[in-house]
């Protein structure tokens, strides 16, 4: 049964990829279809699950054994706990209702098929990677969906800058895979084997170098598939791709595969103080850098990918405060993973209207023209910036709660964010919703069709009340308490008291946000004179300044100076020496001009040495 | 008598064997300089064998002569054939063999 | 100045003379002249060094066989051709010069400055057997038997090897009788060629014979000597 969640949406991307143009008619259906029965069965393994006690939850299926050489033995075993169950639920709940979505959105896309097809492709190894019950077979659904990100980021292949994109992206997640693989192998050789169950065994017994060195490695990983600082350049770039890409593999499932790793090894991060600080340094980190770069994007989807990257801090963060976090990193992940694909696809919406301008500076006073894009987008809006009771009040006070716990400084930091994003959030809003339109001429804004339509609103239903649902009736802490455990620190703050401060905090930043894009008239053109920090903002906060300035240009340097060395110095001493020598030979070999006499004459010339030498002695 | 002088002898036409040698072009005048140095070598044995009152110094200028006719024999039947695919006796236009 | 001192300064001077001549001789012939004559000075040499057998040895062996066995192949290559004593290799002439004296004036450094050497003389050794040959046999065929059997083989060796080199490969298969009949009778002259002139006329292979009606036959001379010949043809007019 666990196999069928894989197996179906592998199949249609085998049957729409293999199958040709004769599946270019039916083909989006049919994906569509194999993604939703892959729900269906998610949903029913979830009620099977409901049905067993808390210890008899998570069942393995061992299908079989894929690698055995001599002490080292990798089964192809998936393993459904309840932590895999609320991914699978995450990626093929919000996964069907992105393809009922790309129904609509790519209608007149010639390689809709293809589009389809790589969609299932990649809900398949993202089920892989949550479903493996080993870590190598982790890493193969790990490059899986690299490679569907790969594929979709430069779908439009036409356009050099989404080619340009997908690379930028694939080269940048080898980065982190390098740090998957070296985990893995740092295992084996701790461990001797690399299953969940048997490095969490082995854990505590281990040397703890070793232990820290296997959490930062993971980290390494995390950071590069969930646009982490330092490898975080890759995803603001990914927005290259089609919208329900973005929703789908740029912020709700793959981008969190980082939060998953980190929280499905947290028998190795429990024993590593250090791994833990990295962590959290890292989540803080990007945190606040997403957030920074979200509020001076003009593009809105790259505006939400910065805001992905930071609410993916927050999860990280969580991650790494330990037992008193992991429940909550993946508790954001999930609504997280509802509202910001309702928003991203709320951007498509608006794009789709607006015929494919993604220039927030080119919208204004849609909410008239877009009345359930509107409404969707603003459910997800109250939803990110933690407005209770909607969806992202529950988790991310959660987290800035639990971070005040383990740090002053790292609560503050949360809760810098907090303000932030809501500034961003809110300056999105204003600039695409309210004040006066500053529509290019010829547009005319519309509301989008059904297909389009009804996953947003089932999104947005998500945004308002998943995280009611979750905390009240899906007891978010006791069902994952088995998997990660529950630790409660002593919290240093209060909730009575911090709730009323995150919530003023959250206050000021819509406020000065309406203050600034919603009163005053936005300019159609982005103003050059800003500030210094406007500027970072604008440029990414010089991520990709900084990847050139420090790999990228010393790279091209050595590689220069590596050829410089290559042909003149080796190839100029290898070259000079035969050439000495060739030159010394054409001299040489006048010598043998082929005269006998000549010879003779050398003969007798050292004849008359030997007899001097003689001479010489004897005298 | 000094026994010197039939070495200074010797090696006087032993030089001029080898200038021979080495200034003439016909091949069979370079083959008469040959004999010239290994008469001057007899010589020098013969010479010897006086001086040190035995004989060996005569039969090893009597082996030198046997080796020299088999040598001219050959050396010979080599010129000869040179000739008849060259039409020259000249050892300069034999010069193929280099560079 | 004893008779062997007198022996020693006239066959050296000659010995030399005849060397030199060898290299400064222009034609290949003189040359082979020189040196046969060098030899027998040598081999006078050999006699007053009490080396009777090895004086006649030289004599038969050298100027007898040696340089007769030059002059054949003199023959062969062609007797007339005098060779241009112009250096045609650069430096060569002079360097050789140079090596040759310095060699030479080393050699007789080298000689001169022993000093003169107690001569045992082998008045003792020649009559210690019965005389110069037989106590060379005794040694050729006792001490020395290993290096004279290994002679034997090198001058047979050398034979065959002479032999093989002097072999003409025949390229065409030879001509039957029958060709040679045919060729002979379309070549104009079925007949036998006219013996020269020899014995006849002039006592010269040169010599072209006369045909009954006085003109000189050029065809009865052997083919290298056609159209050298100066001879007249006789007078046509014949007395009837």
């Amino acid at each position: 049964m666990t196999a069928a969640l894989i197996g179906l949406p592998l199949f249609g991307a085998a049957t729409l990829l293999l199958g040709g143009r004769r599946t270019n008619a039916w083909g989006h259906f049919f994906a569509v279809a194999m993604s939703a029965s892959s729900f269906f069965v998610g949903i029913f393994l979830f009620i099977q699950m409901l049905g067993r006690s808390g210890e008899e939850r998570a069942v393995g299926q061992y299908l079989f054994d894929w690698i055995s050489v001599g002490r080292f033995h990798v089964p192809f075993g998936l393993h459904i706990d309840q932590l895999s169950m609320v991914f699978v639920l995450l990626i093929t709940g919000v996964g069907t209702l992105i393809h009922v979505y790309s129904i609509g959105y790519m209608e007149h896309d010639p390689n809709r098929r293809r589009f389809f097809a790589y969609l299932n492709l990649f809900v398949a190894a993202m089920l892989l990677l949550v479903l493996a019950d080993n870590y190598l077979l982790l890493y193969v659904g790990w490059e899986g969906v690299g490679l569907a990100s790969y594929l979709l980021i430069s779908f439009y292949q036409h356009k050099p800058s989404a080619a340009a994109a997908g690379k930028k992206a694939f080269i940048v997640n080898r980065v982190g895979d390098v740090g998957l693989s070296i985990a893995v192998m740092l295992m084996f050789v701790t461990f001797g084997t690399v299953t969940f169950e048997g490095v969490a065994a082995g854990a505590p017994q281990a040397a703890p170098s070793h232990v820290t060195w296997i959490g930062l490695a993971l980290l390494l990983a995390a950071c590069g598939k969930s646009a982490q600082f330092p490898l975080q350049s890759w995803l603001l770039d990914a927005m290259e791709g089609p919208t329900p890409v973005s929703a789908l593999i740029h912020a709700a499932t793959m981008v969190t595969a980082g939060v998953y790793l980190i929280t499905r090894a947290h028998a190795i991060f429990d024993l590593s103080s250090t791994a833990r600080t990295a962590v959290v340094t890292i989540g803080a980190i990007t945190l606040l850098l997403g957030a920074f770069i979200g509020t001076a994007k003009d593009d809105i989807k790259k505006g939400l990918a910065g805001s992905t990257m930071s609410q993916i801090g927050y999860m990280i963060l969580a991650a790494g405060l330990g037992p008193a976090g992991y429940v909550f990193a993946i508790f954001h992940l999930l609504t997280h993973g509802l509202f910001k694909a309702g928003l991203f696809l709320g951007a498509g919406s608006v794009m789709h209207g607006m015929n494919d301008d993604v220039n927030m500076r080119h919208y204004g006073a849609l909410r008239t023209a877009m009345k359930i894009t509107y409404a969707t987008f603003g459910l997800g809006y109250l939803a990110i910036i933690g407005v209770p009771p909607f969806s992202g009040f529950w988790s991310k006070d959660e987290i800035i709660h639990a971070a005040f716990g383990q740090n002053i400084y790292i609560g503050l930091a949360t809760l810098l964010g907090a303000g932030v994003t809501a500034f961003y959030m809110t300056r999105m809003m204003a600039m695409t919703f309210f004040g006066e339109a500053r529509w290019e001429k010829g547009i005319h804004p519309h509301e989008s069709p059904a297909t389009m339509t009804a996953p947003m609103l089932i999104l947005a239903l998500g945004s308002a009340f998943g995280g009611l649902l979750l905390v009240f009736v899906g007891d978010i802490e006791g069902w994952l308490e088995p998997i990660v455990g529950i630790g409660h620190s002593d919290h240093a703050v209060s909730n009575t008291i911090l709730i009323p401060v995150t919530l003023l905090v959250v206050l000021v930043g819509a406020g000065y946000g309406w203050m600034t894009y919603g009163r005053r008239p936005v300019p159609v053109v982005a103003p050059e004179n800003v500030s210094l920090l406007t500027r970072a903002a604008r440029a990414d906060a010089y991520g990709d300044a900084l990847n050139e300035a420090v790999f990228m240009r010393p790279g091209q340097y050595l590689t220069r100076a590596l050829v410089w060395f290559d042909s003149k110095a080796i190839d100029g001493t290898i070259g000079g020496l035969s050439a000495a020598i060739g030159g010394l030979s054409a001299r040489g070999r006048k010598l043998q001009n082929g005269y006998a006499r000549s010879y003779a004459l050398t003969m007798l010339g050292g004849a008359v040495l030997i007899a001097f030498v003689l001479l010489l002695v004897r005298l | 008598m000094n026994p010197n002088n039939y070495l200074v002898l010797a090696a006087i036409l032993f030089t001029i064997g080898a200038l021979g040698v080495l200034v003439r072009r016909n091949a069979i005048i370079v083959f008469m300089s040959v004999e010239m140095m290994l008469n001057a070598a007899n010589l020098a044995f013969v010479a010897a064998a006086r001086s040190t009152g035995t004989l060996d110094g005569q039969v090893a200028a009597f082996f030198v002569m046997v080796v020299a006719a088999a040598e001219v024999v050959v050396g010979l039947a080599i010129i000869v054939t040179i000739f008849r695919t060259r039409r020259s006796a000249s050892i300069d236009e034999a010069s193929l063999l280099k560079y | 100045m004893n008779g062997e001192s007198v022996i020693f300064w006239v066959t050296a001077f000659f010995a030399i003379v005849g060397a030199v001549g060898m290299i400064a001789s222009r034609k290949a012939v003189h040359s082979a002249l020189w040196v046969a004559f060098a030899m027998v000075n040598l081999a006078i040499l050999y006699f007053s060094l009490e080396a009777p057998f090895l004086g006649t040895t030289q004599i038969v062996v050298y100027t007898g066989a040696v340089m007769m066995l030059f002059l054949f192949v003199l023959m062969i290559v062609g007797v007339d051709s005098s060779d241009s004593l112009l250096e045609t290799i650069k430096g060569q002439r002079l360097l050789a010069i140079l090596f040759a004296f310095s060699f030479g004036g080393m050699l007789v450094a080298g000689i001169t400055s022993n000093g003169p050497a107690k001569v045992v003389g082998l008045t003792a050794a020649n009559t210690e057997s019965g005389g110069n040959m037989q106590g060379l046999s005794q040694l050729i065929f006792g001490k020395y038997l290993l290096a004279f059997e290994a002679t034997s083989a090198l001058l047979i060796t050398a034979a065959l090897g002479a032999m093989v080199l002097a072999h003409r490969e025949r390229w065409t298969p030879r001509k039957t009788q029958d060709q040679l009949q045919r060729e002979r009778t379309l070549s104009g002259h079925p007949t036998p060629l006219p013996t020269p002139g020899v014995l006849a006329r002039h006592n010269s292979v040169d010599t072209p014979a006369l045909l009954p009606d006085g003109t000189a036959s050029e065809i009865s001379l052997p083919a290298p000597f056609r159209g050298t010949s100066e001879v007249e043809s006789g007078p046509t007019e014949v007395t009837k």
